[in-house]
């Protein structure tokens, strides 16, 4: 069975997960360019999800449950950034966004 | 307050946080300016989901509501690899025709 301190852990990792969630969401409405929007996105959006996700692996007390959690939270930490960098590489390619200065960054390459 | 009565407090507080942020995504989801500012959101909305999945999990004791999270982030990051594929190609078929 799962112990009290299991439970107020569970509660707190859930509290921070979900503000976390709402920070990254703060952060794509107020930033004023696609790639700040990204950089909330991205980091912050992982981070929710995944103290949510070491949540249910701290309160469950079953190992396949805890293995399943983590095996969800390393996914999810190998792929967002991938898609983060596949994403702002297209829009860049496309010259949706512009290069931050024109000596150093060269989007026609 | 034992232990179970403040798990079940922040899954509700925690719901609603989730839920106020996949309002906010939404919104930016229908403003975007741009093409690629609607594909992070549509990503971001993915992620949000998968956290309210796992708090469903959590409240309601089912938790094999964990594997439809693990799915759900598979497909939000073939999406979105799908949708950045296409803004790639939208951008040289609008090359060619100039």
């Amino acid at each position: 069975m799962t112990s009290d301190v299991q439970l107020y852990l569970a509660a707190a990792l859930i509290l921070a997960g979900s503000l976390f969630s709402l920070l990254a969401a703060v952060g794509v409405v107020r930033l004023p360019d696609l790639l700040t929007r990204m950089h909330a996105a991205s980091k912050a959006g992982v981070v929710g999800a995944g103290l949510v996700l070491l949540a249910i692996a701290v309160v469950s007390a079953d190992s396949a449950i805890v293995l399943r959690a983590i095996l969800g939270i390393l996914f999810l930490a190998l792929t967002t950034p991938v898609s983060a960098h596949l994403l702002a590489r297209a829009a860049l390619k496309a010259k949706e966004i512009r290069a931050l200065s024109q000596n150093t960054a060269k989007p026609e390459q | 307050m034992t232990g179970a009565a403040a798990l079940l407090w922040a899954c509700w507080i925690g719901l609603g946080f989730l839920i106020a942020a996949l309002l906010l995504t939404v919104f930016r989801l229908v403003r975007g300016p741009t093409l690629p500012d609607r594909v992070l959101a549509l990503d971001l909305v993915t992620t949000l989901a998968l956290a309210v999945v796992v708090l469903v999990a959590i409240l309601t004791g089912f938790y094999l509501y964990l594997d439809i999270a693990i799915a759900l982030g598979l497909v939000g990051f073939l999406s979105t690899t799908a949708l950045a594929r296409y803004v790639l190609k939208r951008a040289d078929a609008r090359r060619q025709e100039q």
